[in-house]
């Protein structure tokens, strides 16, 4: 009777499943930084070209790269995208796993920038306030201590005297990453007691971010760290190019070395503290799963990535032109990566 | 209770008796005013939870529209006149737009004003004019008003939401901020109702985003977990309360049931990776995966509430059909499930009402994801209504802003005719035992 019919609706939705096995759209995963420009692509290429818009899953550069290197199969994804280069680690993974040939293409660079609430104080930054703002350890007269600072003004004279609060990444996203490579070690090398330590304590060293509650971890969602911004005005975020762009009414950039956060001393490399995006295609999906090759097309087509294009409205910063003819000449070769 | 004869004390005059009924009134008086305030409190917080959610969220339901005159030239369409689809659906109509904006501000002539113009309207109101044309092909070579969405920037300006100046959120030109000006002194700039709201998918263009492709990845979810989980359910606690006899075993696999009614939904997602995905090998994304894993979700709470049902069967109906010589079956199917049915429907509709707002289990089957396409069957990638939110909460574009509180709203609606049923069913088929 009725439960009978219920049962035999139930085996024809999985029959149904099986059934559809064959995939006719890309799948897309990886960095929540590269999400808001690999949608706006995939949105437009399923509007014009006549392929199924492509499905994009925000799931951070490391868990993009372990999805994808998961298999060869159709059932993982064909493209990842990522906020810094892929490692060798996941590489061997990949290998591993059948995934032999992979496709590197860079699309941009993204600059990561120091934010607090128009209501609050101006900082002006080095990356070596940064650095003692936010490490786990530094060096105060000669030695290595446990960070004592509890107010900027306490690391210069000229910071206001306001309680150091920053609101960061946690440690499993690619900004962080960036954050870590780009403004803590380089201030950190400097530092003459950390010179001398030996490779692996030096990288502990560098690399470790306080756990006292001045920095305070907030995983994927950005949108949490610009709230947190508005109620502190004195604290200070970690945040990617695309939401200052987005939100200039509510946050102005703090500068660092002097410079401003803006699109062209980011594009020019002026600012110190950006880095370049990617993404990762299969190449044995290349071919089988339909699309492949017209969406990477439409990613390094001039009105996507070029410098009035509709990624730059998203807040991506464009390569100079020569390298952008570059890396799209690889992209349509599907140049094998090279570590 | 002992009879106990005591001396007239001086607590039992009619002073003393008054004195203590006064501190037993005044402390009931206590109790009643600490439950009002407990009334009172719950209620400021839930005022204020819808409060913000409504008065951030009710401006998503317009959206700015700008009338034009658009021309359906079949030069420019068709100019084989042919009416053939392919062609139709392929043609330029971004340009039908610009030309009739172009005749509105004849004074915008140079490349940077005239792409200021074009900036003015979404980028996807040429597939509305594309979607009114292939439905309607009688309108080639007319000259329609046509209301077509503006971009989100000035739908943000016109709501509000952004200043006029750079310092306060605006991205405007004077000569731009000229031109809505006039466009809204002649009327023909206004917010209306925001259609694309209800029947577009997901979009990265705020004023194109719509909830239609979570709604729908919500309602099939939401169909395989009631076709699974509603007759499981019921077989299973009618087994365990009509049939099993009270063992060691019923009792583990009561406390067990129990358990899993507490456990983490993420949990379940986890599970539904791992099995669903991996080793049956179901498609990544669907609703249908999403829809086992909430079963799993809703399940536990759908038995004890079916058993709890079945337990408030007074036993003389159970007898009395034993009595007349029915089997054991026939006294459930005829008799006891019949009068527990309304429970049961109650605790099935609150378990569905669970389901539909979760989140964490789709994560893990990769439902949290950008889908554009309207699901058409339960295998096709979805997102469903609560995910939605999380994703437009977490885009930086304005526009998302207002978008995610109305999300929450449509959701809110959902849950509360999913209880509004759930009332209806229990005040229709209840029953009182005399």
């Amino acid at each position: 009777m009725t439960r009978q019919f219920l049962g035999t609706a139930a085996l024809a939705f999985l029959t149904m499943a099986s059934a559809a096995q064959a995939r006719d759209q890309i799948r897309i995963v990886g960095s929540s930084t590269v999400y808001p420009f690999s949608t706006a692509v995939a949105e437009q290429f399923g509007k014009t070209s006549g392929f199924k818009a492509p499905i994009v899953e925000s799931t951070g550069t490391g868990g993009g790269f372990k999805l994808f290197c998961a298999g060869a199969d159709e059932n993982s994804p064909d493209v990842t995208n990522a906020s810094r280069r892929v490692k060798q680690s996941e590489v061997d993974a990949c290998a591993a796993n059948g995934v032999k040939d992979i496709t590197e293409v860079v699309i941009g660079f993204d600059g990561i920038v120091i934010v607090n609430a128009k209501a609050g104080p101006s900082y002006v930054l080095t990356r070596e306030d940064i650095y003692r703002a936010t490490a786990k350890t530094v060096p105060v007269g000669g030695k290595l201590v446990a960070n004592p600072y509890t107010k900027w003004n306490q690391i210069d004279a000229k910071l206001p005297a306001e309680d150091i609060v920053v609101y960061g990444p946690a440690s499993n996203h690619g900004t962080r990453d960036a954050f870590i490579e780009l403004i803590m070690d380089p201030a950190c090398e400097k530092q003459p007691e950390v010179a001398a330590l030996a490779g692996d304590e030096k990288k502990k060293t560098c690399q470790s971010v306080r756990e006292d509650g001045a920095y305070v971890e907030v995983s994927e969602n950005y949108t949490v760290i610009l709230q947190k911004m508005i109620s502190q005005p004195h604290a200070v975020g970690v945040l990617t190019f695309s939401y200052v762009d987005q939100n200039a009414d509510k946050i102005k950039a703090a500068t660092v070395d002097g410079v401003v956060a803006t699109y062209e001393n980011i594009a020019t490399s002026k600012y110190p503290v950006s880095r370049p995006l990617f993404f990762y295609v299969k190449k044995s999906h290349v071919g089988v799963i339909p699309g492949i090759r017209e969406y990477i097309a439409e990613f390094t087509s001039e009105k996507a990535w070029g410098k009035s294009g509709y990624l730059a409205e998203k807040g991506l910063i464009a390569m100079p032109d020569a390298e952008r003819k570059a890396e799209a000449a690889k992209a349509k070769d599907l140049v094998n990566l090279k570590l | 209770m002992t009879e106990m004869v005591e001396p007239l004390t001086a607590s039992v005059t009619v002073a003393g008796v008054n004195a203590r009924l006064r501190r037993r009134y005044a402390v009931d008086r206590w109790f009643r005013a600490l439950g009002v305030s407990a009334i009172v409190a719950a209620l400021t917080f839930l005022i204020l939870l819808l409060g913000t959610i409504i008065g951030q969220g009710y401006t998503a339901f317009a959206q700015s529209q700008i009338r034009l005159a658009i021309t359906f030239d079949a030069a420019i369409l068709d100019p084989d006149g042919r009416g053939d689809p392919a062609v139709l659906g392929t043609a330029d109509y971004g340009r039908l737009i610009r030309q009739s904006l172009e005749t509105l501000f004849p004074d915008a002539t140079e490349r940077a004003q005239r792409r200021e113009l074009s900036r003015l309207m979404s980028p996807g109101a040429d597939l509305e004019l594309r979607g009114m044309l292939l439905a309607d092909p009688s309108l080639m070579g007319r000259t329609e008003e046509i209301w077509l969405p503006t971009s989100s920037p000035v739908d943000q300006l016109v709501k509000g939401h952004t200043g006029r100046t750079a310092e306060e959120g605006g991205q405007f030109t004077d000569g731009e901020l000229r031109r809505i000006d006039r466009l809204r002194s002649d009327g023909r700039l206004a917010a209306r109702f925001n259609k694309w709201l209800f029947t577009q998918g997901d979009s990265r263009q705020p004023e194109l985003a719509g909830l239609a492709g979570a709604v729908v990845g919500s309602f099939y979810s939401l169909l395989v977990t009631v076709l699974l989980s509603f007759p499981l359910g019921v077989a299973a606690a009618v087994y365990l309360e009509e049939f099993a006899r009270q063992s060691r075993w019923t009792d583990i696999v009561e406390v067990n049931i129990n358990n899993l009614a507490a456990v983490p939904s993420i949990v379940f997602g986890l599970l539904g990776l791992e099995i669903f995905l991996n080793v049956l090998g179901l498609p990544r994304s669907a609703p249908l995966v999403g829809g086992l894993a909430l079963t799993l979700v809703s399940l536990p709470t759908i038995i004890i509430a079916a058993r709890v049902a079945l337990k408030a069967v007074p036993p003389w109906v159970r007898e009395a059909a034993l009595a007349l010589g029915a089997s054991r079956l026939q006294m459930v199917t005829h008799h006891v499930l019949p009068l527990a049915m309304p429970g049961i429907l109650t605790g099935t509709i609150i378990g569905m009402a669970r389901a539909v707002g979760e989140t964490a289990p789709l994560l893990m089957i990769g439902m949290v994801a950008f889908v554009v396409n309207v699901p058409a069957t339960p295998v096709d990638p979805a997102t469903a209504l609560p995910v939605q939110i999380y994703l437009w909460a977490a885009s930086p574009e304005r526009g998302f802003v207002e978008r995610t509180s109305a999300a929450i709203i449509v959701l809110l609606c959902f849950l509360a005719v999913m209880n509004a049923a759930a009332i209806y069913l229990r005040k229709r088929y209840e029953r009182r035992w005399g």
